[in-house]
């Protein structure tokens, strides 16, 4: 009974918590709600598909991802070639993913391997996995690229000759993918004007009476990411997601009945690297500049937090996990430099706030899964006795 | 498969297996028809699981060279490289510990890597996996195999809301799904069902046999086995001993076969009763055995007398796969004890929960004074040393170099081998270490190159030794022994069990053996208690005849067995 | 022969001790003088040594690698501030104590002249107990998450630190070297130590030796100042770690680490050990940083030990330790070869190619290094 309670606590808390926070902070923050929810929308169709990524190898019992960021380096590589070919708008978004996709598949071959080699330390070996590759990734960008690799466009490279510049404008393809189906929500009033300006035809309009000012909703990229929904919701039918979650549970049983153990195991984490290039894709796409050096850094951290503020642990997530956890995150993240400021005057305690909650949440959501597993084992020790004592 | 009439389905010709020069089956041939149920029994040792190894094709029986003699199926010579090539010819198994996954329902569970698909497009690009399930046809596909057996489980129902006794069948299930499934192997199905459950099963077996799926079924309950089985075969010491129709043998008489040695070649021409509990006569056995066991007999009840140097009284241990429930016995000063039983039956846990090792109840006196159970460092402190079953798990520090193995428990415990000012700087005395543990290594003849050699590198007898010089260090009063001699060749056996007796001898320790090997129970102990299902059936003087211990084992009651000895 | 050599050495060690090597040979060829180069390997390594030193009881009580190191940087960083802060405050109330108890060498003259080393002295002592503390928490949580210490530790770590970062900027700190000018409050990024205990350890006993030396034709200048202070303290620090290592209770973390079924059947209480070894990492943790500020000159607070963990665990790793058995020697030779290539890689590259590759370099020697331990079979 207490246990019961425990573990429904324990399900339920961070986001519980979060939505408390939000609900503070929110007010403190003097935002509006229309510029909230456009902030939101926007981040929602930023974020959501690095985060779907991380689905499959939870699935697979690989616990959180940290390798994705090899994903999102593929992307970046892709994004580089593009610029400096000077293809824009959605070609050169679709090159870029096709640039990005078999390094992805290579890399992800090669961190599934490791990972083989890891098996019960998956975590901490993806997680120093995306160092080791950021150094490789490093040494490509900023010395073989214009060099060995041919970059043609000077724009992109540093003054000395060879290596890529810190940041890459990605004025070619930004938000191309956004506006790629423009829509708006108004309310009518706001709609008139906004028809006045900007001319009909060229935007969906939905007027909704009662919303205050104006929104731009990215629907080419919900769109894209409720295919990708669809597509998890499949891949969970399938045999392969079977066997991943079989494998997920108990990897000797799975062995023991034939289903391919090391070989699924990559192919979760290859699934996963294509899905983070694809995802880094989009959401730089929205961001416009690339931070040759950065950019991949955080995609990780923030996307496992965000997944892990939603109510999913290292062994389950769902894409219900994925949406409350973007929505709340984000929320915070919005919010909490400014309710710091208006609270004790002081943008940075906000922003140092929202780092310290992403690392707090997952420090916290980890430890609870280490617990809840050592508990698992003792009770599933306790069930070898057999017999009818 | 026209001749199939004739042939046999599976036919063994002379198979052996040695592992690293170790023999443990040899010259095995029989055969199995289609339809028929066949029971295999034998003692911990006797070779049973090495021959399911080999048929099942384990990579354990490849990895360490394979096997002598030949199979055939159906009248063909085949030869299994791995479980999935003798799943593919039809040979299904049940092992002991359940394979199944816990979040799966039993649906799930039963097609686990069969189930059936929705064809698609996709499936011709890429590969079968990603082609989607057909639930509705994998439920009814479950349903079927479960009902076949002859009970009511949910096919929806998830296997870790199951009762025990649910999980078996699901096991079960699974083999029978097979479609090509025509021989199946049975390893203890019982062991966790209750009776109602067993009756089902084993009512279900016959069915399934009638169908013509043959089935080898091992248990050591031997009732069951007579009662279902159409032919036994007992294993002994690798060698089968008997390949005999079922309305042959008695259920005493099957278990003699399979622990009766020496004495069992005595004893062969008389008649043996068909219900032993009433009749044997103590006294009267006791008449035949050789006048020296008398005279041990009476010292024994000398002994007794005395203050018990153990008392337990209703200990249960909750040690997993040896869980004890209910047991009380005493152990005399100076005794050597012997605790013995199946393996999985509780004789591990009593050692292990005595010591502090795994959650205990109950209580236990040490010369009568109360032992505080669960606290390993209570029991030490108390003069109590422990050689574990688990040699490599808890007995020694694979890593660490023999000195410390030896020398530490009597460090940290009685604060030997130490300089410094106790309680606040005291260092090891790499020194003294040294010299104990070459002391050791003479007196055992513990083969290695010196005190510093890490253990891990030595051979499993040696280790052993090691073990027991760690325990002798602590000097304690009582020690507590646990499959002295498992995993080592013969001659380290002998040196371990003259040890044992010598130092018995020396110096009056009391001594309690746990050992799945009777016989060296028997030639070691002054009196041997049998464990079956975490109780005690039986406590005898080792003098005893082998059956009798045997019958304990079985499960057979005994009661006027142990009423002998108090 | 070579081939057990190799196998013993193991073959990233020999790798990285070739290039190394290699570094040396061709340091003089591009002109680079190895003699700096070398001297500059030789304070590096006594700056870290401490910190790379905190691995050892961790590993050896099989508690894995200390990616939770920041936590017990912390605890330096909150010594070496507040001996700053204090730091008036300290030497009035030693001249107090001085002049109540008649203590005669306790004088005015003696607190003006040993000013700095008091300083340092008290940044550790103020740090310890707060290392301890924080230790002691950080092993009890550790102790309930068995098999996955790595990976919180470094959660741990990440999150302690950005709540420090929180706490830097409202933690009443008054001391005007180390508060934002502007607002009068929040501790600065990087708070300098001269005035109060830069280079104590360094310039203790330091042996200075400048020289120019003309070898066929060209000038040779040797320029070599060893900070033997740090030297020293980092060996006393070793020697310490070595000695408890032998006593009773190390022994029995050691047995732990090596097999806790083992230790437990002999009487030695598990989780007892594991937390004594994790409040040993943490306190040197904080020594190992104050050590590294005095030499360094600044104490980096805000987001500066975010990463500190990482080159020390690549140290011990590259030293020759795996993931649970770790020592004195392993220290040294690590932290030797990974700070003679942080060192040597930047100039040699440099005088090379006219670029700097040392981060590249560092990120894949460091993080293949920690790889290559973890996928390496270990015996269950």
């Amino acid at each position: 009974m207490i246990r019961k309670l425990f573990d429904i606590i324990a399900g339920h808390a961070v986001p519980a918590v979060f939505i408390i926070i939000s609900a503070f902070a929110i007010p403190l923050s003097g935002f509006s709600a229309s510029y909230l929810v456009q902030e939101l929308l926007t981040r929602i169709g930023r974020n959501s598909f690095l985060i779907l990524s991380l689905l499959i190898p939870i699935m697979a019992g690989m616990g959180l991802n940290f390798g994705m960021v090899l994903g999102a380096m593929a992307g970046q590589i892709g994004l580089i070639f593009i610029c400096d070919w000077g293809i824009v708008g959605i070609p050169g978004m679709v090159l870029a993913c096709l640039i990005g996709t078999p390094i992805a598949i290579v890399l992800g071959i090669f961190c599934g391997m490791i990972l083989n080699r890891a098996k019960g330390r998956e975590m901490v070996t993806s997680y120093i996995l995306g160092f080791f590759i950021n150094g490789v990734y490093q040494m490509t960008v900023l010395y073989l690229m214009g060099w060995i690799i041919p970059i043609t466009n000077p724009a992109l490279l540093l003054s000395r000759g060879y290596g890529v510049r810190n940041a890459v404008s990605l004025s070619g393809i930004r938000a191309v993918l956004d506006n790629l189906i423009p829509t708006v929500i108004t309310n009518p009033e706001g709609a008139k004007q906004f028809l006045n300006i900007n001319g009909a035809g060229s935007f969906i309009l939905v007027q909704l009476p009662f919303f205050d000012g104006a929104i731009r909703l990215p629907l080419a990229t919900f769109v894209i990411i409720g295919l990708f929904c669809l597509f998890i919701v499949w891949f969970r039918k399938t045999k392969l997601g079977q066997d991943m979650r079989a494998i997920g549970q108990n990897q000797s049983v799975a062995d023991s009945a034939g289903i391919p153990v090391n070989r699924t195991r990559i192919i979760a984490i290859v699934i996963s690297t294509v899905l983070a290039c694809y995802g880094q894709i989009i959401y730089l796409q929205n961001m416009g500049t690339l931070n040759t050096y950065n950019s991949h850094d955080q995609a990780g951290m923030f996307s496992i937090a965000a997944l892990l503020i939603g109510g999913a642990s290292v062994s389950k997530a769902s894409i219900t996990n994925v949406f409350v956890g973007v929505i709340l995150f984000h929320l915070m993240f919005i919010v909490a430099p400014m309710a710091g400021k208006n609270l004790i005057g002081e943008a940075q305690i906000g922003e140092y706030f929202r780092v310290f909650v992403s690392y707090g949440i997952i420090a916290i959501a980890l430890v609870l899964h280490a617990w809840k597993r050592n508990r698992e084992r003792e009770a599933a020790r306790r069930s070898l006795r057999g017999g009818e004592n | 498969m026209p001749d199939s009439i004739n042939t046999p389905l599976l036919r063994l010709e002379n198979i052996g297996k040695e592992y690293y020069g170790n023999r443990v089956l040899s010259e095995i041939s029989f055969e199995i028809n289609s339809g028929e149920i066949i029971g295999l029994v034998g003692e911990n040792g006797a070779g049973k699981s090495t021959l399911l190894n080999i048929l099942f094709g384990m990579p354990v029986i490849n990895s360490t060279g394979g096997h002598e003699g030949n199979l055939y199926l159906d009248g063909k010579k085949v030869n299994f490289n791995s479980p999935n090539q003798a799943l593919a010819a039809g040979i299904g198994m049940v092992h002991q510990e359940f394979s199944l996954i816990p979040g799966f329902t039993a649906t799930e569970n039963i097609l686990l890597n069969r189930e059936v698909l929705n064809g698609s497009l996709m499936s011709y690009v890429f590969s079968d996996r990603v082609s989607t399930l057909d639930r509705d046809a994998m439920r009814q596909r479950a349903s079927a195999a479960i009902s076949t057996l002859g009970v009511h489980i949910s096919p929806d129902m998830l296997i870790n809301e199951m009762p025990v006794g649910y999980k078996q069948f699901i096991e079960i299930a699974r083999e029978i799904d097979r479609k090509n499934t025509r021989l199946l192997f049975l390893d203890e199905p019982t062991a966790v069902l209750t009776e109602q459950e067993a009756e089902i099963l084993l009512i279900a077996l016959k069915k399934l046999a009638k169908s013509g799926i043959a089935i080898v079924f091992i248990s050591h309950r031997l009732s069951e086995v007579k009662e279902l089985c159409d032919r036994i075969l007992v294993l002994r010491d690798g060698k089968l001993i008997t390949d005999e129709s079922a309305e042959n043998l008695t259920t005493r008489q099957i278990a003699t076969l399979m622990v009766g040695r020496e004495s069992l070649r005595k004893e062969e021409p008389v008649e043996i009763p068909e219900n032993p509990v009433e009749e044997v006569n103590v006294d009267e056995t006791l008449g035949v055995a050789p006048a020296g066991d008398d005279v041990e007999t009476k010292m024994l009840k000398k002994k007794k007398k005395k203050k018990p140097a153990l008392r337990v009284e209703h200990l249960w241990v909750d040690m997993p796969g040896e869980t004890v429930r209910d047991v009380s016995f005493e152990v005399q000063k100076g005794e050597i004890f012997g605790i013995g039983g199946l393996a999985g039956h509780g004789k591990l846990g009593i050692p292990n929960g005595i010591m502090g090792l795994y959650p205990a109840g109950g209580k236990v006196k040490l010369f009568g004074k109360k032992l505080a159970l669960n606290k390993p460092r209570a029991a030490l402190n108390r003069k109590m040393a422990f050689v574990s079953e688990d040699r490599r798990g808890v007995g020694l520090l694979l890593d660490e170099p023999l000195d410390w193995n030896i020398t530490f428990t009597a460090m940290q415990t009685q604060g030997r081998f130490l300089f410094g000012i106790p309680f606040i700087f005291q260092m090891r005395n790499e020194l003294a270490m040294a010299n104990e543990t070459k002391k050791f290594i003479e007196a055992l003849e513990i083969k290695c190159t010196g005190p510093k050699q890490k253990a891990g590198e030595l051979s499993g007898g040696n280790q052993q030794k090691v073990c027991l010089a760690k325990a002798f260090v602590l000097r304690p009063d009582i020690l507590l022994i646990c499959e002295p001699t498992r995993g080592i060749d013969i001659g380290a056996k002998t040196l371990v069990l003259d040890t044992l007796k010598q130092y018995n001898k020396e110096n009056g320790t009391t001594i309690i053996v746990t050992s799945s090997e009777l016989e060296e129970l028997r030639s070691v102990c002054d009196r041997v208690a049998i464990v079956d299902e975490g109780k005690i059936a039986g406590i005898l003087p080792a003098s005893r005849p082998a059956e009798e211990f045997g019958m304990l084992m079985m499960g057979e009651k005994m009661r006027a067995a142990s009423a002998a000895t108090e | 022969m070579i081939k057990n050599f190799i196998k013993n050495v193991g073959w990233p060690r020999i790798i990285i001790a070739l290039f190394l090597l290699a570094l040396f040979i061709t340091a003089p060829f591009v002109g680079v003088n190895v003699f700096t180069s070398f001297n500059n390997t030789i304070v590096r390594f006594g700056m870290n040594g401490v910190m790379v030193l905190a691995m050892i009881p961790m590993v050896q009580a099989g508690c894995g690698l200390n990616f939770g190191l920041p936590l017990g940087i912390i605890a330096g960083l909150l010594g070496a501030t507040l001996s700053i802060e204090l730091n008036t405050e300290i030497l009035e109330k030693l001249a107090q104590l001085g002049s109540q108890y008649k203590i005669s060498w306790l004088t005015q003259e003696f607190l003006q002249t040993y000013r700095e080393p008091l300083g340092f002295a008290s940044a550790l002592i103020i740090a310890i107990p707060i290392a301890a503390v924080l230790g002691w928490f950080y092993g009890k949580l550790l102790n309930r998450v068995k098999g996955d210490e790595m990976m919180i530790a470094t959660y741990v770590g990440f999150s302690s630190v950005s709540f420090m970062c929180i706490a830097w900027l409202l933690l009443p700190y008054k001391h005007p070297t180390m508060v934002w000018g502007y607002a009068g409050r929040g501790l600065r990024t990087t708070v300098s130590v001269e005035g109060y205990w830069l280079h104590v350890l360094n310039d203790w006993l330091a042996l200075d030796f400048q020289h120019e030396f003309t070898v066929n034709g060209k000038v040779i200048d040797v320029n070599l100042a060893i900070p033997t202070g740090m030297l020293i303290f980092f060996a006393v620090m070793a020697c310490l770690v070595w000695l408890f290592m032998r006593t009773k209770t190390g022994t029995a973390m050691t047995a732990v680490g090596s097999n806790p079924e083992f230790a437990r059947a002999s009487g030695v209480n598990v989780d007892k050990m594991r937390t004594i070894s994790v409040v040993m990492s943490t306190v040197l943790g904080a020594i190992g940083i104050i050590v590294y500020e005095q030499s360094f000159g600044f104490i980096q607070l805000y987001m500066g030990p975010f990463y500190m963990a990482l080159p020390a665990v690549a140290s011990i790793l590259l030293g020759g330790a795996s993931v649970n058995k770790a020592t004195i020697l392993n220290v040294v030779v690590g932290t030797f070869l990974f700070q003679g290539i942080l060192t040597m890689t930047p100039t040699v590259f440099n005088s090379m190619f006219q670029t700097d590759m040392s981060e590249v370099i560092r990120l894949i020697v460091s993080n293949g290094m920690i790889l290559y331990a973890l996928t390496r079979k270990v015996r269950a």
